[in-house]
């Protein structure tokens, strides 16, 4: 293979590049589906309750309405009426019953849903839909409630942690404490939540889905309709972003599946944007207060971390805000706690990063905070409290490259140009400003099976139930499949998103490439060694570790002559086509050997108007530790975008609630503001680019998680440079700094 | 149950139809015609919907709308051209971005109606059959998109910022582009898609 872009470190453009940039990619709500009818949701207007009465009978006799369904005509669903956990097995179902009975958890919750012959119809329908309500008090206000918080029951790494003395900070030399707010976030990734279903016979269902786990998907709603498994088809080769929201089956697409049932048609339900944020999941608001103490050279000596997360009342969710604290720094004394406090609100769901990107706000701010306190570059005091081995578990890194990242973003920054003193230099009229944070992400690797068939013109096909939000997931499995097979990348197709396909994880957690990768990477292996068992006396009895696997053929270096395509393999065994299905994980000796981590660290330069107090990132540099880059174009996409998420985070994003009311007040685009074009300055991506032996066959470790953890800290700590003005609760909007 | 809520939704139809002046005289002098629902239908539908002159991507289309259909929910739910993507049904965001006569619109905030002997360029009309128009292979150069979800209304209104003489720096292809969200977090990327495709002087 001539071209080093198709092998694993290449660059290699997008396989479904061509798709995305005309129009030609067909995401869930775009399927031609004959008779299709169209769901509209209408929305609780209290918080907390239950419905009286729901008048529907106006809806109903708009023109083209099929139905209206509530929780008094909608058909029975199997588990519900067994009263089994609506979360199911995987527990990623839908958390709350939708339609199930008149109980009201929270603002905006569906009470209905119209269905109509066309989109505009079911929408004004919906407008006539009106209830009445037995109103109770509600609670939304984190801050008013944060006596409530419960220890998790659901996730016992989360319950109170301790490792040498408690509050050891207290006595240190240098100590400080500090709390630490992040408002709640919501992912709004640019498609619309929703679903289309359709009912193939009484007990057969195919949907066309936005999600992040077709097969996570294809078992929800099996358990839920008590159907078999491979009566549910599920279909999602493209996703236009989820960063997290699409890591369940959400109540309205059951909703979907009973009104298809229902109306005996096809039904499409694509929520608004309004409603992605108060029915599809959040990054939870959460107060943390950290305690850090150190000697006067800068050694850490104790540290408490205290995370106070918003929850739904209707089930737990817990995500590791308190978990970086306990390794990633040398410290002989850590102790966390983690409390869920219950409101009358939708439940969060893991956004980009999940706790540890709010975490790492906490903790990394502190850090900065540490060393202005100490007079020591805060690049210096984290060297200096460099844990050779993870603290936390005693086991030595399978990789950590963090101290050559932390080098090479400062070299790209011009760390050099910054004060350790705040409000030291102004540049064309701005207080200007350095800052930089570390981010870290367990190295995961979950069981994942892939299939590769080669066809007897010499074309490979990979298929595997993965699916792709946006990183490449389809382009990372070729290049690996070219590069094992020594194919040439437009001879190989990779199949994903669809719930008859091999086994595949969530893609959640930063695992597709380490998981399905890893997969695909063992099934080519052996589909070469397959290869090379049925080329008969071709290679002439060469060394099978001397092989070269190149242009289509297995060849030995040592004789030119010793040479066969795999086409010609197949032919001279009658064979049609050589198929291998491999799954692959990581053996449990080896997770309990290692502590398996990616690391990021971005850097940032800001400018802050010294009257108005606005905020610019001037310049961004985003590392990551994430072993061998697979593609290094869409990795350093993938990067950027994170580095875009926390200049968001820091600078801009906050979903708020008017309490009197539970009810979000800026839940659209206008209001809420995720970054533009003109927030975003250039942004420097650099990989250490080195090879983590442990992990998976490629060396690769995951990226999409760190991209953004320690994007908000850089920021805020350099705010800090600029003006002297530590903004502790984000976002750092200009009010704060005037 | 049933028979009770077709009864409903004829009375309904037929209050519509009583509102309505021009039908007045008819529906007065009850007749088994307007008894039937189909027939009811079909006489309601000239008065619901508006006729449609309209270009799309150089195919002409006679078209029949209500005058609350948008050109987004027309050209993706009708038109069957889902390259055009609603990203927040309130010009918000910019994945509904197309070209009206050559300007860029928000479809999702243009009825359809008022497009009446327009020109509609979509994504789909863009490159010439599989020779890709220069923006979208700069975008595929320069990797300006992830989800790939933004990525039809970026393509549109980088075309549009060009023709309007908003490209010639990366500042100002970052304000003039800002009307169109990429929540994966591309902007860079696609600033230097579009300062690629101004600086190679191709007409867009």
């Amino acid at each position: 293979m001539k071209n080093k872009d198709e092998k694993i470190g290449g660059r290699m453009s997008r396989v479904d590049a061509v798709l995305k940039v005309t129009g030609g990619a067909t995401y869930f709500a775009e399927y031609e589906v004959p008779n299709l009818t169209y769901g509209v949701l209408v929305p609780s207007t209290i918080t907390r309750g239950r419905i009286k009465n729901i008048d529907t009978k106006k809806a109903e006799s708009a023109p083209g309405v099929l139905v209206v369904l509530t929780h008094v005509n909608a058909p029975k669903v199997p588990a519900y009426e067994a009263k089994e956990p609506s979360k199911t097995s995987s527990g990623r179902g839908p958390g709350m019953m939708a339609f199930h009975n008149d109980e009201i958890h929270f603002n905006g919750q569906p009470i209905a849903m119209v269905v109509a012959d066309t989109f505009e119809r079911a929408t004004y329908a919906a407008s006539l839909v009106k209830a009445e309500y037995q109103e109770q008090k509600h609670q939304t206000d984190l801050k008013a409630n944060l006596a409530k918080g419960n220890v998790p029951k659901t996730n016992k790494s989360l319950q109170d942690y301790q490792r040498g003395e408690k509050d050891a900070y207290k006595t240190a030399p240098v100590n400080l404490e500090e709390e630490y707010v992040l408002p709640s976030e919501v992912h709004n990734p640019m498609e619309l939540h929703g679903i289309l279903a359709q009912w193939d016979g009484p007990d057969k269902l195919t949907v066309y889905a936005k999600t992040q786990g077709v097969k996570m998907t294809q078992q929800v709603i099996a358990e839920t309709f008590k159907l078999p498994k491979e009566n549910v088809q599920v279909h999602s080769q493209f996703v236009g972003g989820a960063f997290g929201m699409s890591l369940r089956v959400w109540p309205h697409e059951i909703a979907t599946i009973l009104a298809a049932k229902k109306v005996n048609r096809p039904v499409k339900l694509v929520i608004t944007r309004n409603e992605m944020f108060t029915i599809a999941g959040y990054r939870p608001h959460t107060h943390q207060k950290i305690g850090i103490g150190a000697t006067k050279d800068g050694k850490i000596v104790g540290i408490s971390h205290w995370a106070n997360v918003q929850n739904s009342n209707y089930e737990e969710f817990t995500e590791a805000t308190v978990a970086m604290t306990k390794f990633m720094y040398q410290i002989p004394n850590v102790n966390t706690t983690y409390r869920v406090v219950p409101l009358d609100i939708c439940s969060p769901i893991p956004m980009r990063g999940p706790g540890e990107a709010t975490g790492a706000f906490a903790l990394e701010s502190a850090i900065d905070e540490l060393s202005y306190a100490l007079d020591v570059d805060p690049i210096e005091l984290r060297i200096m409290n460099y844990p050779e081995k993870d603290p936390e578990r005693d086991l030595p890194w399978s990789s950590n490259y963090v101290r050559e990242a932390y080098k090479m973003g400062a070299d790209k920054i011009g760390w050099s140009n910054r004060s350790n003193q705040p409000k030291a230099k102004m540049e064309d009229g701005m207080w200007v400003g350095y800052g930089m944070a570390t981010g870290t992400f367990g190295a995961h690797r979950r069981p994942a099976t892939a299939r590769a068939c080669l066809n007897a013109n010499g074309t490979l096909l990979v298929q595997s139930a993965a699916s792709d939000i946006g990183p490449g997931t389809g382009t990372a499995m070729v290049q690996i499949a070219a590069d094992v097979m020594g194919i040439p990348a437009n001879r190989i197709k990779f199949e994903l998103g669809e719930s008859n396909l091999p086994d595949a994880p969530i893609q959640g957690g930063s695992a597709t490439v380490a998981s399905v990768g890893s997969a695909v990477h063992e099934a080519c292996i052996e589909l070469r060694q397959k290869l090379v068992e049925l080329s008969g006396n071709a290679l002439k009895n060469a060394k099978v570790d001397t092989l070269v696997y190149e242009d289509g053929k297995i060849n030995s270096p040592k004789d030119r002559s010793a040479s066969i395509t795999y086409a010609e393999v197949l032919k001279r065994n009658n064979l049609p086509k050589l198929e291998v299905t491999k799954e692959s994980k990581l053996s449990e000796d080896q997770q309990k050997k290692f502590a398996m981590y990616s690391f990021s660290v971005h850097f940032v330069k800001v400018h802050v108007h010294p009257t108005t107090g606005v905020v610019k990132v001037k310049h961004a540099v985003a590392l990551a530790d994430a072993g061998t880059i697979v593609n290094h174009k869409t990795a350093s996409s993938q990067m950027m975008g994170g580095a875009v998420g926390g200049i968001g985070m820091a600078l801009t994003e906050e979903a708020v609630i008017d309490h009197r009311f539970g009810r979000y007040v800026n839940n659209n685009f206008a209001d809420y503001h995720v970054p533009v074009n003109a927030d975003v300055p250039e942004v420097d991506v650099l990989f250490v680019d080195k090879k983590d032996p442990y992990t998976t066959p490629m060396g690769s470790k995951g990226l999409g998680e760190i991209a953004i953890i320690g994007m908000a800290p850089a920021i805020a700590n350099a705010v800090y440079n600029a003006t002297g003005k530590r903004i502790r609760e984000l976002p750092i909007t200009p009010d704060k700094l005037i | 149950m049933k028979t009770s809520k077709k009864k409903v939704e004829n009375e309904a139809r037929r209050d519509f139809l009583k509102q309505s002046s021009v039908l007045s005289a008819l529906v007065l002098s009850p007749g088994k015609a307007v008894q039937d629902p189909k027939w009811d239908e079909k006489v309601a539908a000239p008065f619901e919907k508006v006729a449609l002159k309209l270009e799309v991507n150089g195919v002409k289309h006679n078209l029949s709308v209500e005058p609350r259909t948008t050109l987004l929910d027309l050209l993706r739910e009708q038109l069957h051209l889902t390259g055009t993507k609603k990203g927040c049904d309130f010009g918000q965001c910019g994945a509904c971005t197309v070209h009206s006569d050559g300007q860029r619109v928000n479809s999702c905030l243009t009825l359809a109606v008022t497009e009446d002997g327009k020109k509609i360029t979509t994504i789909e009309g863009i490159s010439k059959g599989d020779d890709l128009h220069p923006m979208q292979e700069a975008f595929i150069k320069h990797d300006g998109f992830q989800c790939g979800y933004c990525t039809p209304g970026q393509i549109m209104s980088g075309i549009a910022c060009i023709r309007e003489g908003h490209a010639d720096t990366e500042d100002e292809i970052r304000e003039y582009m800002s009307g169109n969200i990429c929540r994966c977090g591309a902007y860079p990327n696609i600033v230097d898609a579009i300062m690629e495709v101004k600086k190679g002087g191709q007409t867009v």
